[in-house]
């Protein structure tokens, strides 16, 4: 009895190490097999003469921009209903809960399906960036929600009752008083989505249509992101294209998780300093 | 302003709405015309042909198949991971694993795909395979399976650290070792939350695309064996999506329909699981107040 335990144990330590070196393994053959494809040319070059990201660089910049506008203020907007308003219980806010739960749960290409059948064809866009950028606004709304709402719930009600004693009204008690004391974490969910955003690729497929040569003119034009570019060039003969990109990508990614996690603690470290 | 606020709340609401109305509208139609039966247990997937057929059953299939497997390697690596942090492993790694592994949670999965692509696959091709193909459901497995082990390691380790320390040490006093105190007793108290944590990751990999479509070769052929070209819903989705038109974009529609009903299935069991957790402490809690 003794002894297959302690054999388990044993098996629970091959398995740590088993999932360190398979999660590394992939960080580093990305990176070392990458690294020595980067050229000039990739990045920053026409697309007319040899493969080149630089449409993607703008077509992610762009799918970022439209979904956190629209994500952004309406996540916190809801959170703070929940919170501020309703006080966190009632009926109201548990429907408003399966919805979001419902929302996070739904795999991204039935997000891209969902585009497509709205903005690509109900509308008439077309394959374009504003739609693709919609639908990830979509689809990140739910993490904004859900990590504001636990913000906001970690301040404490003195605050806001002093800021009532002082004759605050209630919008700008929010406004002054309960969003900045739980601004690093609410900045912290938004540069998580972003990662998100910048990450995900299926949901792009059916929305903005995989334009990997051109950058697009106007946000109704049709283009691509990073992350559709690697599956592009992965699957269209470009290998080598495909881990520089993926270099990229990842350090794109790793910088905003990073940034995400300093951020978190810059802030937290300002309004301790200025609560002295 | 509360108008405002109140929009915004409801927003969730009505996306969530007009995301199901529009894909029932869309693809309901084309189920009940090609016949239920016929759609979901069909076995043959052949939209382009003169006379043509449209069954998703091989699809259904193989993505049970896949999710199945990646949740069997994610689930036994990373439950027996998240023990060792939790127990067996210096204080002093644990906190820099754990973050190192929440940053490898936000790696974007188009580059699991790639890795699954150009090591697991030529890989499971050299020295695995029988039929020297290396396309097929054992390589999504083990991609998806890499895939999902942050998600399991955190939600385990976050469910066993919630377990009272007084439990672990009860046990000790009773005269059990370390390792009989974690796995008997620390273990099956996080049980809920471990299994949330699984429903989690079948969710994600059930419904993941892009690490998919890069090793799961593509044919929509009935699985057989582990080492052949095959499609799951949502590789077969993402294939179709660029190519086809009419009816056939209405079957991907209706397979989107299909996946979608998967999801809603987990995510129900998902928030019973929860709920289960959450009233469990609070029981907890009464017993100690009536004494």
């Amino acid at each position: 009895m003794k002894k297959l335990y302690s054999i388990l144990k044993y098996a629970c330590i091959i398995a740590l190490t088993v999932s360190l070196i398979s999660l590394i393994a992939v960080v580093a053959y990305v990176l070392i097999n990458g690294v020595s494809k980067l050229s000039f040319d990739l990045l920053f070059g026409d697309y007319s003469a040899s493969p080149s990201i630089f449409p993607a660089f703008i077509g992610t910049l762009q799918l970022v921009g439209i979904a956190s506008i629209i994500a952004v203020p309406i996540g916190i907007a809801s959170a703070i209903f929940l919170v501020e308003y309703t006080g966190n219980k009632g009926r109201f806010v548990k429907i408003v809960q399966v919805a979001t739960e419902t929302l996070a749960g739904i795999p991204s290409i039935v997000y891209g399906l969902f585009g497509y059948l709205i903005f690509v064809v109900a509308f008439g866009w077309g394959y374009s960036m504003l739609g693709g950028g919609i639908t990830l606004a979509i689809m990140i709304l739910p993490t904004i929600v859900r990590s504001t709402q636990e913000s906001l719930l970690s301040v404490q009600d003195g605050l806001r009752e002093g800021s009532y004693a002082l004759g605050a009204s209630k919008v700008r008690t929010i406004f002054k008083i309960v969003l900045p004391s739980c601004a690093s974490g609410i900045v912290t969910s938004i540069i998580l989505a972003i990662g998100r955003v910048v990450s995900e690729s299926a949901v792009l497929i059916l929305t903005v249509g995989m334009v990997v040569n051109k950058v697009p003119e106007t946000l109704m034009s049709p283009g691509t992101s990073l992350a559709l570019d690697i599956y592009y060039f992965a699957s269209h003969g470009y290998p080598n294209e495909a881990s520089a990109t993926a270099v990229v990508l990842l350090v794109f990614v790793v910088f905003l998780n990073l940034l995400a996690s300093f951020i978190g603690k810059m802030i937290k470290k300002s309004t301790y300093g200025d609560a002295k | 302003m509360r108008g405002v606020f109140l929009f915004s709340a409801v927003f969730s609401i009505l996306a969530l709405a007009t995301i199901t109305v529009f894909l029932f509208v869309s693809g309901v139609p084309f189920i009940a015309k090609t016949g239920f039966a016929e759609f979901v247990f069909g076995s043959n997937w052949a939209p382009l042909a003169d006379n043509p057929s449209y069954g998703i059953f091989p699809m259904i299939v193989a993505s049970l198949y896949v999710t199945a497997l990646s949740v069997i390697i994610g689930v036994g690596i990373g439950l027996f991971t998240s023990i060792a942090l939790y127990k067996f492993c210096p204080k002093r790694l644990v906190s820099p694993i754990r973050q190192m592994i929440n940053l490898l949670a936000g790696i974007p999965s188009v580059i699991f795909g790639l890795f699954g692509m150009t090591v697991i696959v030529p890989f499971v091709r050299d020295y695995i395979s029988p039929t020297g193909v290396g396309y097929g459901i054992l390589s999504a497995s083990i991609v998806l399976g890499i895939m999902i082990l942050p998600t399991i390691v955190s939600v385990s380790l976050d469910s066993l650290n919630s377990v009272p320390s007084s439990y672990y040490e009860g046990a000790l006093a009773l005269g059990a070792t370390k390792e009989i105190a974690t796995f008997k007793v620390m273990v099956p108290s996080a049980k809920s939350g471990i299994l949330a944590g699984v429903v989690l990751a079948i969710g994600r990999a059930i419904g993941e695309t892009m690490a998919v479509i890069m090793v799961i070769g593509g044919s929509p052929e009935m699985p057989e064996s582990l080492f052949q070209s095959v499609r799951t819903l949502t590789s077969n989705i993402a294939m179709g999506a660029l190519e086809l038109s009419g009816d056939a974009l209405s079957a991907l529609i209706s397979t989107g329909v299909v996946l979608f009903v998967f999801t809603l299935i987990l995510n129900v069991s998902f928030s019973l699981l929860k709920k289960e957790k959450a009233d469990k402490p609070k029981k907890k809690e009464k017993r100690g107040v009536s004494k």
